[in-house]
């Protein structure tokens, strides 16, 4: 800059400012102010209008006295368990396999991904037919001389969440897969040389080089994986809806049936916020971790 | 000639436009959740009325039950894009849009109409008034209080026809036996806790019913006369334990095959049966009340108006109000829909044996209200988490069931 003055520092990039207006607007009023207007409803006693008659923590109270949202909550912890571990685990597994430089790649790897092309109710539906203990595998296997094999997790309350896991481990693992893959694909091959030169095992190169390498392809997928976790509620609604009796309810639907067909606006916010703490319990720590650590590094 | 096929073109849309333009009638959206086989058939009688008065109604259907409909519908028209009338259950469904001013102000018409004097029963009018106000126009009565039975499955069991609902739970195990269910009920939620309803208006009685859904004396909900209702409903859990059907008309299905004894269910599964093509006292066989208590619970449809600004369409309001009520629309309509007419002049011969014994009822007066009308839509939805959790979890223990229904009776609003 040859002028000694400095400039402005708000008219900086003002082209850039100007066209991410739109977009701030869109993030202040529409996530922050929605955020905040849910909040501050979930403490009055919105029936089927919103009102701003409040009274205190009364839907807090009733929604943890609630078996329902209880179930939902252990439901939830299940399931995000699961899927978080056995896709990682799963995903990377298949990746390794795939990194193997073996034959048809393409087409294993388009196999593995064509569930992620279906939507959630279009999975929970195949779902719901295959473990439906008269059409599905029960009834295949029965058919194939075990009369007494008995498989249907979808009708048995003690495990319907594990029928519902098997469905969505399912549908994303692939998308997992290629996240790993493309990971795989970014470490460099001296470094594989280089281990091999030294005779580390393949899998001690796995576990103590090329997985601390790909540290931010792990952390984009574990994102990705715990938001699927968090809103997960088509699948369910397309598998069981929430049967047999509440035995797979999951928080989100938790939230639409009590502002929809409930017609209790405060008791459905309230859960939302509640689902919004948890995930802010989760995402606040790690940030700090993340963003907070590299100042000083 | 590219020219001349665009000039073509513009004049067709331009004749179109003015063919739709003033010289029609006032077009009406109507919206509504009547999409199985019979219902559809009901609603193509309301339409038919209502275009023969020179306006043309617009078909609103949305598929799924009323649990899909209303919330689209509700969000409709508190989002300011009214339809021109829309179907709720009579009741409080619609309780807090007409408190909020939404909802057209139908007294002058009913007044004009007389419908004080035609409705009947009385209390179909009051579930519409609302501070003296009439908002709704009730098309049909619906009564959930009906055990259908299937002859077949008795027949193959070898036990004779049950006469109440005693004697059904006594043949549950020779039906058990011959590897039939004995009671058919589906996994939706609604299912159970209507049928929870029909034991409590049947076991319980008539006064027990009023206590709980309309007083809501939670202690007397905690007390023992409620005790041998749950006793009842683990009964019906018991013989319900093998239904692995989601649906109603599933679950329905079952009985008209004769894969189970018999079902709890409201007077619409009527409908399943006449398309199966099976008569009533031979093929099946139903007991209002469960055979214990001969009440009818006056639940059913109505249709309520939003205030809209046009005034060509709020005068098409009025006619449709009218032509709803109308002897001749009530007969068409409810004799397709398997319904009772909400009008005592009206002259019901074809009704087959099943609807006439609800009519029966009816004239002798012995009815009750529905929880529809009682409760708000937030204490039923708990009434359904807690009864589709009980009729699912074999373990879950009386005592622990009674305890959260007074709960819920309790903070009921």
């Amino acid at each position: 800059m040859s002028n000694s003055e400095r400039p402005n520092q708000l008219f900086r990039n003002l082209n850039a400012k100007i066209a991410s207006i739109p977009m701030i607007l869109t993030a202040l009023v529409v996530f922050v102010g929605g955020t905040a207007w849910t909040v501050l409803y979930s403490f009055t006693n919105s029936k089927l209008l919103p009102r701003l008659n409040f009274v205190g923590l009364d839907q807090y109270h009733r929604l943890w006295s609630t078996s329902r949202w209880l179930v939902s909550i252990e439901n939830l912890l299940i399931y995000g368990a699961i899927s978080l571990v056995f896709s990682l685990v799963i995903g990377f597994l298949l990746a390794a396999l795939l990194d193997q430089k073996i034959r048809f790649e393409d087409t294993f790897r388009t196999i593995f991904l064509y569930p992620f092309a279906l939507s959630f109710i279009v999975t929970g539906l195949v779902w719901q037919w295959l473990l439906n203990p008269d059409f599905g595998v029960q009834r295949v296997v029965r058919d194939l001389g075990w009369t007494s094999f008995s498989f249907d997790p979808l009708y048995d309350s003690s495990i319907v969440i594990y029928g519902i896991s098997i469905a969505a481990l399912w549908q994303g693992t692939g998308l997992i897969m290629c996240l790993m893959l493309a990971g795989l694909r970014g470490i460099d091959e001296d470094i594989w040389k280089a281990a091999r030169v030294d005779g580390i095992p393949a899998w001690k190169t796995y576990l103590f080089i090329i997985i601390p390498m790909m540290r931010p392809v792990f952390i984009t997928t574990l994102v990705i994986i715990a938001a699927g976790i968090v809103k997960v509620y088509d699948l369910v609604v397309a598998q069981t809806s929430g049967g047999p009796g509440i035995a797979s309810e999951v928080p989100a639907k938790y939230v639409y049936d009590y502002m929809f067909f409930a017609q209790n606006l405060g008791q459905g916010f309230a859960a939302s916020t509640m689902m919004l703490l948890s995930v802010v319990i989760v995402i606040v720590p790690w940030a700090y971790l993340e963003f907070g650590g590299k100042k000083h590094g | 000639m590219r020219y001349k096929f665009l000039t073509a073109t513009f004049a067709a849309t331009v004749a179109a436009l003015n063919f739709a333009g003033p010289a029609a009638a006032t077009d009406l959206e109507v919206t509504h959740w009547w999409t199985s086989g019979g219902e559809a058939a009901a609603v193509a009688e309301l339409a038919k009325a209502f275009d023969a008065t020179g306006n043309h109604w617009v078909d609103g259907a949305i598929a799924g039950s009323g649990g899909t409909a209303r919330p689209i519908m509700i969000s409709r028209i508190t989002g300011g894009d009214p339809m021109g009338a829309t179907q709720f259950n009579h009741g409080r469904q619609a309780e807090e849009l007409v408190q909020a001013g939404l909802m057209r102000d139908l007294t002058d018409i009913a007044t004009k109409g007389k419908w004080t004097e035609v409705v009947r029963p009385k209390s179909l009018l009051d579930s519409c008034t609302i501070d003296g106000k009439i908002y709704c126009v009730p098309v049909n009565i619906h009564s959930w209080q009906w055990l259908w039975l299937s002859s077949e499955a008795f027949q193959k069991a070898g036990v004779p026809m049950p006469k109440d609902w005693n004697e059904f739970v006594a043949a549950a195990p020779a039906l058990e036996k011959a590897g039939i269910i004995p009671l058919a009920v589906g996994g939706q939620p609604w299912q159970a806790s209507g049928a929870f309803d029909v034991l409590l208006a049947a076991v319980g009685g008539t006064d027990a019913f009023l206590n709980v859904y309309k007083d809501k004396d939670a202690k007397f909900a905690a007390g023992p006369e409620i005790a041998k209702v749950f006793k009842a409903a683990d009964d019906a859990r018991k013989m319900a334990k093998n239904t692995n059907v989601q649906d109603w008309n599933q679950a329905t299905n079952l009985v008209i095959t004769g894969k189970a004894g018999g079902q709890i269910m409201g007077d619409w599964a009527q409908g399943e049966f006449q398309v199966a093509g099976k008569t009533a006292g031979k093929d099946y066989n139903c007991l209002p009340g469960l055979g214990l208590n001969e009440v009818i619970a006056t639940g059913g449809d109505a249709f309520y108006f939003p205030l809209l600004k046009d005034a060509d369409k709020s005068k098409a309001q009025e006619v449709l109000a009218e032509t709803l009520l109308d002897p001749k629309t009530q007969v068409a309509f409810n004799l397709k829909k398997g319904s009772l007419p909400v009008r005592g002049d009206v002259d019901l011969n074809t009704a087959n044996d099943c609807m006439k014994k609800g009519l029966a009822i009816l004239a002798k007066g012995a009815v009750i209200p529905w929880t529809d009308q009682l409760l708000s839509q937030d204490s039923q939805k708990q009434k359904e988490d807690l009864f589709s959790e009980f009729f699912a979890k074999p373990d879950m223990t009386l005592e622990d069931a009674q305890k959260r229904f007074a709960d819920i009776i309790a903070s009921a609003d």
